[in-house]
Formats: C-alpha cells, structure tokens, sequence
C-alpha cells in the first residue's frame, strides 16, 4: 500500500467539496459540501497515523469529527432560522450585509 | 525478482480494497454535488461517508471507523434529512440548486486538486505503509484512551464544552418564541 494512495484519494474528495460550497446555492447542500471536506481532512490524518506509526492522527481524527457534529447542528440550526424569517435558504438572496 | 520483492511488500487484497471503495466514493462524491435532488444528494453523501468509514478499517482505524458510522451515518445524516424535510416542501427535482456562476466552482477545485496532486506526489512518491503488526492494531483503541485522559485531557475538556455550547446553541436558534 503506497502512502499516495490515501492522500489523493483525500485530495480529491476535498477538491469535490469545494467546488460544491462553491456551485451550491441550498444553504443545506453547501453544508453537505463541508461534510465531504471534514471527510478529507480526516482521511488524511488517519492515513499519516499509520504512515508514521503515530496514534496521535487517530486522536486528532476523533476530535474532527466531534466538531464536525457541532457544526452540523449549529448550523441546521441557523438554516431552519433563516427558512422561517424569510422562507427560502438561497444564500445569494442573503445580501442584508451587502455594502 | 524486483516485481516479486514489491508484490511481498504490497498487500493485494488491500489494494483492490481500496481502489474499489475509492471508485465508488468518488463516483458518490461527484452525485453529492451535482444532483438536483437534495434528498439524493444526502443519500449519496451517506455512499461517501461508508467508504470514508471503509478506508478506515483497511487503514487499521477501527476506532475511528465505527465512531465515523455512530456519529456521521448515525446522527449527522438524520439531522440533514430533518433540515431537508423542514426547509423544503416538495421532495423533487429542483431547477435552481446551483448558483448563476456555479461553473467558477470548476477552475477553483482543478487548481486545488492540482496543488494537492503536487504537493503529496513530491513529498510521498515511492513511501511504502509498512502494515501495522496485529499487536500494534489490537492495542490502537488503548493507545486512544491513553491519549485522550492523558496528554490531550485539556482539548477533551474543551471539547466537552464545545459540544454543550453547540447544543445549547442550536437549541436557542431553532426555538420558537
């Protein structure tokens, strides 16, 4: 098993999610989007715990997704909010703070 | 001689492993963001998240795995599916999921992929994972706990605070008043 194998795998799966927060106008699929980019980010540190024989990459990845939780309830949470003040979660109609 | 001395290091079952989950989550991740449908879309995402959790048990993880499908495929997804059903009425092909410019999206993860692509091939071409003894995997969840009550308590802690913050957060911003 070549350590490049993780790591791009990761890369692209990280590169996929970008390009959704990027392309996605529903508040809810950008969140998926982020989901996709957590996932990368965790792939990669287990990938470097066995590449150095470290459990520290383990522990890291478990933080990770603990946050990850967080984020998704608290942000749900704001998308419901923004649904019910203006009855649609469209983040290009969100310009208040337009300058 | 030389491709005998690579086939014992290299794990085949593991390599076919891994390129097949890895087709399959790519091919998922790609549908997660380009579907019209928000609820395939999540449904897809959970194709994403099983082979994540897949890679890593072939990657000697299973702590992390079995956390991966408890907390993302477990409770991460429901509460996506009640944020769909509650901001959404029709459970349907929609038009007008993308943003006007969402093709901008492309140049932007191309040029990511292809830094990433550079950066990990010269810093890991050619790094073999030498696979972790059997000892080694069966004392990874001890090593864990190791860690978590010992050099990284405080984080824990701070952790446990963050997660209360949140809940209490989502609870005061979803609340009805």
């Amino acid at each position: 098993m070549y350590a490049v194998n993780f790591l791009l795998l990761s890369a692209a799966l990280f590169s996929i999610g970008v390009f959704g927060v990027i392309a996605r106008r529903n508040a809810v699929m950008v969140l998926m989007s982020i989901e996709l980019i957590l996932n990368s980010v965790n792939l990669n540190l287990v990938a470097f715990a066995l590449i150095n024989k470290d459990i520290d990459g383990h522990i890291f990845a478990l933080f990770v997704i603990a946050v990850a939780a967080a984020e998704v309830g608290v942000g749900l949470g704001m998308v419901l909010m923004i649904y019910r003040n203006r009855r649609s979660i469209a983040l290009d109609e969100l310009s208040e703070m337009h300058g | 001689m030389n491709a005998l001395l690579l086939a014992a290091d290299v794990n085949v079952a593991q390599n076919i492993g891994f390129y097949i989950i890895a087709a399959i989550m790519l091919y998922a991740a790609f549908s997660v963001v380009s579907t019209k449908n928000v609820v395939h879309a999540a449904l897809w995402l959970v194709v994403v998240l099983g082979g994540v959790a897949a890679q890593y048990i072939l990657a000697a993880a299973e702590f992390v795995a079995v956390s991966q499908v408890m907390v993302y495929i477990g409770a991460v997804m429901v509460l996506f599916l009640f944020g769909i059903m509650l901001t959404r009425a029709s459970i349907g092909a929609d038009t007008d999921v993308n943003n006007k410019d969402w093709k901008l999206g492309i140049p932007v993860g191309l040029v990511f992929f292809g830094v990433l692509v550079y950066t990990v091939v010269d810093a890991f071409e050619g790094t073999v994972i030498v696979e972790p003894s059997a000892a080694q995997i069966a004392s990874s969840t001890t090593l864990i706990s190791d860690g978590y009550l010992g050099d990284y308590l405080i984080p824990l802690i701070a952790l446990s605070f963050v997660l209360l913050a949140a809940a209490v957060g989502a609870i005061v911003l979803a609340r009805k008043d």
